[in-house]
């Protein structure tokens, strides 16, 4: 397509010959340019829009909006964003150590160990995961995870009570950081398990062939082949499962307590989250409330768009991972 | 001893603890899925009747058993249509630029790297952006249509992603042969790339339909609810399935809760259906399987 062809219906040789012989060239050239543009202003536009109506909602704020652990928009107008988005990354951080090691486990399993009539199906079955949509999982948590996290929550409790995450007095078990912290997990598990399968079976194979001629047990080649070649692409793809664990609503918005402070105790009923508070909040907000409520997205939006645009650069780096990116 | 060295009991044990982890690690994400299906159908059928999908909630108290979702299921309908109307064309429109036009300009490079990060937006960060543009900002009140803006927005990524890959499967010779026939790029693109790739791409836009169709937080700030029927997805609050169970299950109550499982069974039913769809179109038209 390099060379210029002389055609008569002008075909990709010269805009001139295209122009005369075919009006619709520059208009459907336009349009889908256009529709590229069009996802370039919206992104901009969710940047501006939500500052633009945070802004009012700040300036009303009679606490430190990045210190104040209160939200209160509606009545004493003081407000912050620390507890929220401490639970949020506590929330996130924990279902991310759930789900990456469990998901490097499937990817393995689809990728190397499976048999290779079944690998496709099971690997759909995994996938199935992603497609149940949030508010099940939401349902599915509160009605059947919390009471049965009960138990082993008292249990660890009294065991493990001197670790700092398994501590706290009185209520044990319920709505607590650890239910939504496991659901967060099963939710993101699927994405980190596909982009991480995608990784491991571009693996080069001359190499794991290698490691096989020279002895090496199974375990031993993927430690020596697989796992190396692997790392970036698995570190990027729990990127990507933070981001979504941080944005995700409706499933820890049903489960979380909804309290405002600082606790490293998931077992005992406090969590919240920066979405949950959101979805929670939102129905009953002044419209001071619903600023404040905008100006927690941008904070979301901002930290979801940071880890992101991380995670898509270290895949972009690789060539090898361009299929797996998407 | 025989010629070949037998692997020590150390290294062949430590290979099977890994097997066995690794077996287990795909038991454990499972039976999370078994779990839902399992919980979702059985708590589901027992409000899955007639009533429930032919009847709203309006005149239904909190604590009343009866009632149904029939305006969420309109609702989630009517979003779910026109997030698609607008989301499919921008998408597969962008998807050709990035494929046929701008390959590899700076504009291009830029788009296609967005079109990554926006995958990544929350949906209640979607639904934030509607709710501060279209509502407070351009002063439309709540509306279906507002929350298909959202739904949009969610979709153009994820559609975009899927019709660039088939676009790119599409063999160079079909557009060269084209040329050389005398057609034009755009007629080209029009009546041989789109159409070679268009199994595919329908794929990808069920995928994506599936994906918006459960999503409940944008709906949350955009929509917002309602018991009464309405058809008018572009005048006053209408309600969506996700925002149905969602709404029935913060209600502490067991006809409540009866309610929200049957609703989740119906919205189960109608994203496992699309996504079994779009399963057998691309298995059907794949390459594999000679035909």
């Amino acid at each position: 397509m390099t060379t210029p062809v002389r055609t008569r219906g002008g075909g990709p040789a010269t805009r001139r010959a295209a122009s005369r012989r075919s009006s619709g060239e520059g208009p459907f050239r336009f349009a889908s340019t256009g529709a590229g543009v069009v996802l370039l202003g919206v992104m901009a536009a969710i940047a501006v829009f939500l500052i633009s109506e945070a802004i009012p909602a700040l300036q009303a704020n009679k606490g430190n909006f990045f210190t104040e652990l209160i939200w209160e928009p509606n009545g004493s107008q003081v407000f912050g964003i620390a507890a929220l988005a401490f639970g949020t990354v506590l929330s996130s951080a924990l279902a991310l150590v759930i789900a990456t090691p469990i998901a490097v486990g499937v990817a393995l399993f689809i990728s190397h160990y499976a048999p290779r009539r079944l690998a496709g199906p099971l690997g759909y079955l995994v996938d199935l995961l992603a497609a149940v949509p949030s508010v099940i999982y939401g349902l599915w948590g509160l009605v059947f995870l919390v009471p049965f996290l009960k138990t082993p929550s008292v249990w660890l409790n009294e065991h493990l009570g001197w670790f700092p995450l398994f501590g706290g007095e009185g209520v044990i078990g319920g709505k607590t950081m650890l239910a939504g912290a496991i659901v967060l997990a099963i939710m993101i598990l699927p994405i980190i398990a596909a982009i991480s399968r995608e990784v491991f079976l571009q693996a080069p194979k001359i190499n794991e062939e290698a490691a096989l001629a020279l002895g090496a047990t199974r375990w031993e080649m993927i430690r020596m082949a697989v796992l190396p070649f692997g790392r970036p692409g698995v570190i990027s793809a729990a990127m990507l499962g933070l981001g979504r664990a941080m944005g995700e609503t409706i499933a820890v918005a049903l489960i979380f307590p909804a309290t405002f402070d600082l606790s490293f105790q998931i077992l005992t009923p406090h969590a919240n989250s920066i979405a949950a508070n959101i979805a929670n909040g939102f129905g009953e907000a002044t419209p001071i409330g619903r600023g404040a409520l905008i100006a927690s997205g941008l904070v979301l939006f901002v930290i979801t768009l940071l880890v992101n645009m991380g995670a898509r650069m270290v895949i972009a780096r690789r060539k090898e991972y361009a299929r797996a990116a998407a | 001893m025989s010629a070949i060295q037998r692997i020590s009991t150390g290294r062949r044990i430590k290979d099977r603890v890994v097997q066995g982890l690794v077996y287990l690690a795909f038991a454990l994400a499972v039976v999370p899925l078994i779990s839902v299906l399992w919980l979702v159908i059985q708590n589901g059928l027992a409000r899955f009747d007639l009533e429930f999908l032919t009847h709203s909630m309006r005149g239904i108290g909190a604590r009343d058993a009866g009632g149904g979702a029939y305006h969420a299921i309109i609702g989630t309908l009517e979003q779910v249509l026109l997030a698609s109307v607008i989301a499919v064309p921008i998408g597969v429109l962008t998807a050709i630029y990035l494929v046929e036009y701008g390959t590899g300009g700076r504009l291009s490079r830029t788009i296609s790297f967005f079109v990554d990060v926006m995958t990544g937006v929350p949906s209640i960060v979607a639904g934030l952006f509607i709710f501060a543009f279209w509502i407070l900002f351009l002063g439309i009140p709540f509306s279906g249509f507002a929350g298909a803006l959202a739904l949009s927005i969610l979709m153009m990524p994820t559609v975009v992603r899927s019709a660039e890959e088939m676009l790119r499967l599409v063999p160079n010779d079909l557009r060269e042969a084209s040329y050389a026939l005398g057609v034009p790029k755009w007629r080209t693109i029009l009546k041989v790339v789109l159409p070679t790739a268009l199994t595919g791409i329908i794929t990808g836009v069920m995928l994506a339909i599936a994906r918006v169709a459960g999503e409940t937080a944008p709906l949350l700030l955009t929509v917002f609810f309602t018991d009464s029927i309405n058809n008018d997805p572009f005048n006053g609050p209408q309600m969506g399935l996700p925002l149905y169970v969602f709404d029935q299950a913060a209600r502490p109550n067991d006809t409540a809760i009866d309610r929200a499982w049957a609703g989740a069974l119906t919205l189960i039913l109608i994203v496992m259906l699309l996504n079994l769809v779009a399963r057998l179109i691309a298995w059907w038209r794949s390459p594999s399987r000679a035909r």
